[in-house]
């Protein structure tokens, strides 16, 4: 009988003082932390992909708790919902970000853009790029083989087999910036996805002259600037041999697309062209 | 004009391959084989061919129809798993325990790992391993070399050197009748004494570590380490009672000690990549071996022994770094 | 025994095919392009416009900081333009472009054959003289000349070590150099010694060149303080710690330079530059390249102006053969794929290599099966399996921790990986990466 109660009185002894220690060392080493972290990390979409520009969904939190002013930062991947989640739970203005989408700057495909050496190598961009040029003659186009596509967490985007070029899942991404970092040729741009998903960009980077460009190129951009002088809206700007659209300036009339000789120019979810009514289009679509 | 072929340097290979190093192996293996089927006859032949059907067949099932992957039984790393389960089983076993231990070496060895170059441990000594625990009786009944040899499960069976050794003295039998007991050394050497397939030749096997040194399929460094240091384990104790412990000759000859320190612990995935490492993991094996050996309950510890040390391969590799260049003058300078 | 260094190396096929072919002198082009980088360091500034008139030896680009280089003219002309170019890997680099007339040269060049072995010069005019030059090493780096011969302050050099190797395979322009201008390469060892201050050389060379080791010991018999010391045949011998450590036993630490063991190295194709232009007043406008390959018709050594199109020399052995599969400007083992053929030869490039198809191929790669060969291959004692883990993983500190940065590139891993695996190429990516942290932590 005493064998038990000396069991009991022992155990109970040790569970009380290391209940102590165990309550002094919580009291002693206690972390403050705003408990209003949790409640915003829970409303972020805890993928931490980076879009942020932070390390983390936590980290974004932290960061998003401390602003004074939170209409600058955006959760890319949730948007204007999230934000205005956490808007709420700080108290704090969420900013309007206007949705944007990685966009592929390059239509190198193995038929426009001839192939003339046979890469054998590490089968990754960031081998080929800081060994040389590519496997065609174009030394700013895509190499192909899908670091941009290795890096995207959110399945938004595959090689297409045919072309050898990185495909972008529109519905699937959230413009988290991974495969621009990831491309070695910073082909991938982040562009406004515009209204009903309508863009216009300028699908290549060469920054050769127009005639080697036009050489290993079928449809590079050969700086010939068509597109920049018919530009009503001064949103076109020539550098280096290469026109560049800024997004925030287009207003979507599509007057550059049939202008440009090598068709350079993409416009993206647009209804089919109509030939009669071509000319009127222009006024009617940038009305939003 | 032709697309020029562009690639970072180098340009050349030294025509090495996977293929390669595995057939190399397989060929080391042939003298230990045939003196294997000399001494056991049929029984060795139907283990062995039975045991590399079964791990090629294996590897091919799970690779095709679990991983889905093309088949990798080409490489010749799963013959080089059966051989070694073979090797490592006495010849009379019954088919369908050769046929378990394969399955266990390639499913649950090398395949659950992810294939070649991925498996901790040695997936030949997986299976054999775990027979050994699942089938004791049948795993240590020895056939008598060359009285059986045209018997396969029938085979008139008798003890090992390593077990006449235990079994004496544990029964505290008198040294010297122990010994009398025991093959002579030469003997032991051509491998004229009980045991599984494969380990009985010292001389064969031996042939074998010359093959794939030579062909640089493997290092000096893990057998020799093994090899060592058991010797040297061995050699004291028998220097301090040389009436209580064997000779450090006898250890070398007999069980599986050369199998193992020649073929088994020098597995590429299951040791260590540096030679600093690759030492410490083969004095680590010798000396394990010997403590099983001697005071351990089992007669040989090889097995075991290998197993251990694969278990802290990982931890070598963290630690035992190839020596810098440069960390000469710098140690002379401090 | 043979000295050799002493972590890791392998031992390539040595296939020295033109070894026997005295260098014959390649016609003028009648048109050369010259990058005006050709060496590491800042490019240099052009000095030159459109339209201008040169002579063989002018100065057309200007060495625009302390690691940097002057370019001369190596043919007399006219400027045609300066413009990109894409070298050989490429990518556009701005080249001057000059084409032939005539073979005008600079007037105070000694054009002649005899051979000037008195030394008026001090180690500060040497040195001077050097750098007008445009001296770079001619093993294949390209480091300015000049400033290895200005050891930093603090550091005493005491022996200058001679790169008489060659240890990559197929290439033959340095043992070349060694038979058929050895007094001159002396000379210039010589001048070099005075530079530097010290009276101790050695010329380390192959074993697998006994006629060159046999004729340099015929003739240093009357140089003082310089020696011959053959080394057994083991890539990669060639590169400058390894060297070190083979001839006189040092080891320089990681990330140090080979000034730090109080060694100095050159390349004999260097020490024969240093000679013309000091005693012979004349820049670095040409070099010896071996044009070669297993399925070339009649490789040879040829001395060529900088800027030649490779296109020529390839003409010069024969043509391009029908089973062509890469062509490789430099050695198999750390030599450049070319891109295209117009590509020009520059100062460091020791070879042209054409590689037929069948060996040019890469194998496929297969699961590293942790054989542990390539760590036993690597003369820098690193792990190259777990570094090219760490670069494709893009785990940098640790890769820094594991000396990523030792590593000088030799190639003995990849060569050596019977999986095939480009350990190499990911290990050049985690340079590249490692490098980039480490300088702006620097900042």
């Amino acid at each position: 009988m005493s064998v038990v109660l000396i069991t009991i009185v022992s155990l109970a002894g040790l569970g009380a003082i290391a209940a102590m220690i165990l309550f002094a060392a919580s009291k002693k080493f206690q972390v403050f932390e705003d408990p209003r972290i949790d409640e915003v990390e829970e409303v972020l979409p805890a993928t931490n992909c980076g879009g942020c520009g932070l390390p983390g969904c936590r980290a974004f939190a932290e960061a998003l708790v401390k602003a004074d002013d939170i209409s600058s930062m955006n959760c890319p991947v949730g948007g204007a919902d999230t934000m205005n989640a956490v808007a709420s739970i700080l108290g704090k203005e969420a900013g309007t970000a206007i949705p944007m989408v990685a966009v592929v700057r390059c239509n190198g495909s193995c038929e426009h853009a001839p192939k003339t050496t046979n890469y054998q190598g590490a089968q990754t961009c960031a081998v080929v790029s800081a060994l040389y040029g590519g496997e065609t003659g174009c030394a700013f186009g895509c190499d192909g083989l899908g670091d941009c596509v290795a890096s995207c967490k959110f399945d938004a985007m595959y090689m297409d087999d045919e072309t050898g070029l990185p495909v972008i899942i529109e519905e699937n991404c959230v413009a988290c910036g991974a495969c621009i970092d990831a491309c070695p040729k910073n082909i991938i741009e982040l562009r406004k996805k515009g209204p009903k998903s309508r863009r216009i960009f300028v699908s290549c980077v060469n920054k050769d002259k127009g005639a080697p460009a036009k050489k290993a190129c079928a449809v590079a951009c050969i700086g010939c600037s068509k597109c920049f002088k018919i530009c009503p809206h001064d949103a076109i700007e020539m550098k280096d041999n290469h026109a560049y659209i800024d997004y925030e300036k287009c207003k979507l009339c599509r007057k550059c697309v049939p202008e440009c000789p090598t068709k350079a120019i993409h416009e993206i979810n647009f209804p089919p062209p109509k030939p009669k009514v071509k000319k009127e289009e222009p006024e009617t679509t940038p009305a939003d | 004009m032709k697309r020029l072929i562009v690639s970072p340097s180098p340009h050349v290979h030294s025509g090495d391959s996977v293929k390669k190093n595995m057939y190399g192996v397989v060929i080391a293996m042939i003298p230990a084989l045939a003196a294997s089927v000399w001494f056991f006859g049929i029984g060795a032949l139907v283990v062995t061919l039975t045991s590399v059907l079964a791990c090629v067949l294996f590897e091919h099932l799970i690779q095709r129809f679990i991983l889905k992957k093309p088949t990798t039984i080409t490489d010749g790393s799963a013959i080089v798993t059966g051989i070694l389960l073979a090797f490592n089983l006495p010849t009379n076993i019954p088919l369908a325990l050769i046929i378990i231990g394969a399955a266990v070496a390639i499913g649950m060895g090398k395949m659950s790992f992810g294939g070649l170059g991925q498996n901790p441990f040695n997936p030949a000594l997986v299976g054999r391993v775990f027979l050994l625990i699942s089938y004791p009786v049948q795993m240590t009944s020895w056939p008598k070399p060359i009285d059986s040899r045209f018997s396969y499960l029938d085979a008139e069976t008798g003890a090992t050197p390593l077990s006449i050794m235990k079994e004496g003295l544990i029964t505290g039998k008198p040294f010297s009748e122990v010994l009398a007991e025991v093959p002579s050394y030469l003997e032991l050497f051509l491998g004229v004494m009980g045991g599984s397939a494969g380990e009985i030749a010292g001389v064969a096997l031996m042939i074998g570590l010359i093959y794939m040194l030579v062909k640089k399929i493997i290092t000096w460094h893990i057998p020799v380490a093994v090899i060592g240091s058991v010797l040297v384990f061995t050699g004291v104790l028998h220097l301090v009672d040389s009436n209580a412990y064997a000779s450090p000759l006898f250890h070398l000859l007999t069980g599986g000690l050369l199998l193992g320190a020649i073929f088994m612990a020098t597995d590429y995935s299951s040791s260590p990549m540096a030679t600093s490492g690759m030492i410490l993991y083969g004095v680590g094996i010798g000396v394990i071996t010997v403590l099983i050996r001697v005071w351990g309950a089992y007669p040989e510890g090889i097995s075991f022994a290998i197993l251990i040390m694969n278990a802290f391969v990982p931890l070598i590799d963290k630690y035992m770094k190839p020596k810098h260049f440069g960390e000469k003058v710098a140690a002379k300078k401090a | 025994m043979l000295k050799t260094f002493s972590l890791g190396g392998v031992h390539p096929a040595e296939n020295k095919l033109s070894a026997a072919k005295a260098t014959e002198i390649l016609p003028v082009p009648a048109e050369v392009v010259i990058p005006i980088c050709q060496h590491i360091g800042a490019p240099g500034t052009p000095v030159v416009k459109k339209g201008d008139e040169v002579k063989v030896g002018q100065v057309i680009a200007q060495s625009s900081g302390f690691v940097s280089a002057n370019i001369h003219s190596p043919v007399s002309g006219k400027v045609f333009k300066i413009d990109d170019i894409l070298d050989a890997s490429g990518y556009k680099r701005q080249a001057i472009i000059i084409k032939t007339e005539g073979d005008e040269w600079m007037a105070d060049i000694d054009r002649s054959d005899s051979i000037r072995k008195g030394i008026t010069l001090s180690s500060e005019e040497i040195i001077k003289r050097v750098g007008e030059a445009g001296i770079v090493g001619s093993g294949g780096a390209t480091f300015p000349a000049h400033v290895k011969l200005s050891p930093p302050p603090g550091k005493t050099c005491e022996v200058l070590i001679l790169n008489g190797v060659e240890c990559e395979p197929y290439l033959t322009s340095d043992h070349r150099l060694m038979l058929e201008k050895g007094e001159e390469m002396l000379v210039g060892v010589s001048l070099l010694m005075k530079a530097l201050f010290v009276d101790r050389a050695i010329i380390g060379i192959e074993n697998n060149k006994q006629d060159a080791i046999e004729h340099i010991r015929k003739l240093v018999a009357s140089y003082n303080g310089i020696t011959v010391q053959p080394l057994k045949v083991q890539y990669p011998q060639g590169g400058e710690k390894q060297l070190i450590d083979a001839c006189i036993g040092r080891q320089v630490p990681s990330g140090k330079l080979p000034i730090e063991v109080g060694a100095v190295v050159f390349n004999v194709g260097t020490a024969y530059a240093v000679y013309e232009a000091v005693q012979k007043n004349k820049p670095k406008i040409d070099r010896i390249v071996t044009v070669t390959g297993l399925s070339v018709k009649n490789p040879g050594n040829f001395l060529v102006r900088i800027g030649t199109p490779i296109s020529a020399l390839i003409e010069a052995v024969g043509g391009l053969p029908e089973d062509t599969g890469k062509v490789i400007a430099g050695g198999p083992m750390m030599g450049k794929a070319l891109a295209s053929l117009d590509a020009p030869v520059t100062k460091g490039t020791s070879g042209v290599l054409i590689v037929p198809e069948k060996i040019a191929s890469r194998g496929k790669t297969e699961y590293c099966i942790r054989c542990s060969k390539c760590v036993s291959a690597c003369p820098m004692g690193l792990s190259p399996y777990l570094l090219m883990t760490l670069a494709e993983k893009e785990i940098h500190d640790r890769a820094e921790e594991e000396k990523i940065m030792d590593c000088m590139e030799c190639g003995s891993c990849s060569f050596t990986c019977p999986s095939n695996r480009p350990l190499l190429d990911y290990i050049r990516l985690g340079k590249g990466k490692v490098g980039q942290i480490m300088r702006s932590r620097i900042k």
